[in-house]
């Protein structure tokens, strides 16, 4: 597809995603809608330390559950708007980032996944165990009325829930391709490819981890903050869970790690799997989706490891 | 620019355990010289290369590059000192395009994307690569990479360049063409340090010979009379062939 | 705290240590002969737990009598597991072969709960059953057994690979696979040998550990994480030394929810799995 192309299709596309609350107002069709940005939205920050760094986290829930938590109690003790609250999340999210780093990055490989898990584990048995900030029984986020933009909660409708979402899901995007054209983006690339020969080349290889780190740390407090300020409720089994990590890595994979479209792909298919086959297997509860994804996992992994996108492409360039 | 040699290796020492891969190991370069280093297999020639990248550290002696001690620090640090090397075992950047490969090392020199790409292509020109450009790095053959690795050094702009192993596993025809390129980078006032097995490359290119054995420097001199050292013909073939 | 309390406490850990050694060694074996790490491996132990639960609920056999075939049942999964899934990852980057067994753990997972619902069961009067006074310290009969068995069945592997042609086959492959190939060892044969025996190592302990504890379709999870720190900490690929590996695993758990607090005793264990690979990358014993 010729530039041209490729920028109305975008623009259109954009036009439609703009258009659909205005046509759609059940509010179940917008709650998969708001799901699918903000997964896609992790997954992409994810994908940038994952995909284009190479740095495979598998408990990158702790700076979701951190945005989420941060700004919660902000605004519970403190009454600080949640939109200030949001911003102390992305703070939070990228120190406690930058310290994680800091040890795990000196490990490779296997060493570095399961490290990433362990330290998944380790802060959510703390935020169980941390009753000042609620403990197993979580907390609630204080409930503001009327609907209002300055507290960030509107509980008329979806609408406003879904323009953010997008709008957050639009940051993602913008800043993955400001990486992808910059020094940063081959740096990040040079230095999953080939460590070693990235540092021959004068590539400070934990200092620009670090900053894949923070970057990618930071939007994923951003996408927990808005969690928050959603759902109204949070606690350490919904935002600190290795299953939360497992998903966001699978969202991306699917859809194609180290792409630009990969994790909106990948959301775009698998939540709306998710919330189907929920439905379709009503009884088994969560078990159904799961038998699904852990089986499009294992496919993915063995066929095309590079997810959808991957794929998309063999098809282009057979045909182009 | 100081004078003084360009590299000054001074005792070092590496071991690992009970191996001792290089024993005070001293040498210098001068700017703009071309050294070839040699040895048998197990010499500890690439020891020594990792040695002076920071890709180890040594357990004793110094090196220091142009008066400074560089001895400790990282590889990405001396890399921004001036000093690029290659691989003996090839590292391309598999997912990334020539072009793309290069810039890596451009963007050294500069932050600015087209700066970097123009820089990249002109790195590419010198090599003879630059008609590949648009390929995946994971397609090229291993003379192809080889110069592909040898762009993406000279990208960084170095004012020493170590090169280990020129002509290992590249086809007979590319030979005297790395060779050629080899020639033209010293001329253009890079001072290099070639680790080379083939005897008939690395006695015409060099101005100096290193012989290592063992971990340790047996013969440093013109190309000439380290060719006849008797400790260098022993090491390599064998006491039988010492006249 | 007294004394007494301790040397209890460091006596459970010690048993429980053989019972993730055993856990540990399958998991060691595989990544040592192809560099993939299991994360099925948890699900491995729930599934031959549950084969356990299922062989004394359906036909009465106690955990004791069905471990042969529970042992044999996993053997013949792992080599289900690498001729269907691992196979056709061997060469593929290491992200795909990390979610391919993360792919079926979750599979596994889901499909005991779909199976079998969350519910935790029960084996109920087992054959092995009482405590056992030790000077002043109480050991439970089961935890005994498993731990003996565990012991044995770690012995048993560490014969088998030393001491048998096979084994020694597996050595050579896991140390360097092309030189074996060279001497006539069959590579394939040898992976899917290895998931086998990795399988039926789990397959042990699963059987074992039925004897006294829940069995239910997230068991895994913790023992998984266990047991990677264990491979960790002995060197992954270095089988023999995941035994002391377990060992400090069982007393560092045991003396974390003592000494600190019970919900934090696996939290401990995963904070010394990150100080050890941090201060000694290849593991206390490992071989580089």
């Amino acid at each position: 597809m010729g530039r041209g192309l490729r920028w109305a299709a975008a623009a259109g596309a954009l036009a439609l995603l703009l258009a659909f609350p205005l046509v759609v107002t059940l509010p179940f069709p917008r709650h998969v809608m708001i799901s699918i940005f903000l997964y896609a939205m992790l997954a992409q920050a994810w994908n940038l330390l994952a995909g284009y760094c190479g740095q495979i986290s598998l408990g990158h829930a702790v700076f979701f559950g951190t945005g989420a938590y941060t700004s919660t109690l902000l605004a519970k003790h403190v009454g600080l708007s949640p939109w200030g609250g949001m911003l102390a999340g992305v703070v939070l999210a990228v120190v406690l980032s930058q310290c994680i780093g800091y040890p795990v990055f000196r490990l490779r490989g296997h060493y570095f996944a399961i490290a990433t898990i362990a330290v998944g584990e380790i802060i959510g048995t703390l935020m169980i165990n941390w009753d000042w900030a609620g403990g197993s029984r979580g907390l609630f986020v204080p409930i503001k009325r009327p609907d209002s933009w300055v507290n960030f909660q509107f509980h008329e409708s979806k609408q406003n829930y879904y323009y953010i979402a997008l709008a957050l899901l639009l940051l993602a995007l913008w800043i993955t391709r400001r990486v992808e054209r910059s020094r940063l983006g081959y740096y990040l690339r040079a230095i999953r490819e080939d460590q070693d020969a990235a540092a021959s080349l004068g590539i400070p290889v934990a200092a620009y981890k670090q900053r894949a780190m923070a970057l990618s740390a930071g939007l994923t407090g951003l996408g927990g903050s808005f969690y928050a300020q959603y759902i109204l409720f949070i606690d350490p089994e919904s935002v600190f869970p290795t299953t939360l990590s497992i998903l966001i890595c699978l969202v991306a994979v699917l859809g194609g790690v180290g792409t630009f479209w990969g994790p909106l792909v990948g959301a775009a298919i698998l939540i709306p799997l998710g919330e189907w086959t929920r439905i379709a297997f009503g009884g088994t509860g969560r078990a159904g989706d799961l038998l699904v994804y852990g089986a499009l996992i294992m496919l993915v992994s063995v066929v095309q490891p590079g997810g959808i996108m991957a794929l998309a492409q063999r098809g282009r360039r057979r045909t182009g | 620019m100081t004078a003084g040699p360009l590299l000054d290796v001074r005792g070092v020492t590496k071991r690992f355990g009970g191996l001792v891969a290089n024993n005070e190991i001293a040498f210098q370069v001068a700017a703009g010289e071309l050294v070839g280093l040699i040895g048998p297999n197990g010499a500890g020639k690439s020891t020594l290369f990792d040695l002076l990248t920071g890709f180890q550290t040594a357990d004793a002696g110094e090196v220091l590059l142009d008066g400074r001690t560089v001895t400790r620090l990282r590889p990405d640090e001396i890399s921004r000192l001036g000093v690029a090397r290659t691989f003996q075992k090839l590292k391309p950047f598999a997912q990334m395009t020539v072009l793309e490969n290069v810039m890596v090392g451009a963007f050294q020199k500069t932050a600015d994307l087209a700066r970097a790409r123009g820089e990249a292509l002109e790195a590419l020109e010198r090599v003879g690569l630059a008609d590949k450009a648009q390929a995946h790095a994971r397609v090229l053959s291993t003379g192809q990479r080889k110069r592909l690795e040898l762009a993406r050094a000279l990208a960084t702009r170095p004012r020493l360049l170590l090169l280990d192993e020129v002509t290992g596993g590249v086809d007979l025809r590319s030979i005297p063409g790395l060779v050629a390129l080899v020639r033209e980078l010293n001329a253009a006032g890079t001072a290099l340090v070639v680790i080379e097995h083939n005897m008939g490359v690395i006695m015409d290119i060099s101005r100096r010979i290193v012989a290592l054995h063992l971990g340790e420097v047996i013969a440093d001199g013109p190309p000439a009379s380290v060719g006849r050292d008797p400790r260098v013909v022993e090491a390599y073939l064998g006491q039988a062939y010492v006249r | 705290m007294s004394v007494e309390t301790l040397l209890q406490g460091l006596v459970s850990g010690l048993l429980m240590g053989f019972v993730y050694a055993l856990i540990a060694a399958g998991l060691s074996l595989i990544f040592g002969l192809m560099e993939i790490v299991n994360f099925a491996h948890g699900e491995f132990l729930m599934l031959a737990m549950f084969a356990t639960f299922w062989a004394w609920a359906l036909w009465k056999l106690d955990p004791l009598y069905s471990l042969p075939l529970t042992v044999g049942l996993l053997f013949l999964f792992g080599i289900v597991v690498y001729h269907g899934l691992i196979r056709w990852i061997l060469g593929a980057p290491m992200l795909a072969q990390i979610f391919a067994t993360f792919g079926l753990a979750i599979f596994l997972r889901a499909a005991a709960q779909a199976l079998w619902g969350v519910d935790f069961r029960v084996v109920k009067n087992p054959l092995v059953d009482g405590r056992l006074a030790v000077g002043g310290l109480f050991v439970g009969l089961p935890q005994l057994t498993a731990s003996l068995g565990a012991l044995l069945a770690f012995g048993f592997l560490y014969w088998f690979i030393t001491r048998t042609e096979t084994g020694l086959a597996l050595q050579a492959t896991a140390q360097d696979r092309q030189a074996a190939s060279l001497m006539g060892i069959d590579t394939q044969r040898m992976f899917a040998l290895g998931w086998g025996i990795g399988a039926a190592c789990v397959g042990a302990a699963g059987a074992l550990l039925a004897m006294f504890f829940y069995i239910f379709p997230e068991v895994g999870a913790t023992f998984a994480l266990l047991a990677y720190v264990t491979v960790a900490l002995g060197g992954f690929g270095n089988v023999p030394a995941t035994l002391a590996a377990g060992v400090v695993v069982g007393v560092v758990e045991v003396l974390a929810g003592l000494l600190i607090a019970p919900a934090f005793k696996y939290a401990v264990v995963f904070a010394l799995y990150l100080v050890v690979v941090l201060w000694r990358p290849q593991g206390l014993f490992g071989r580089f």
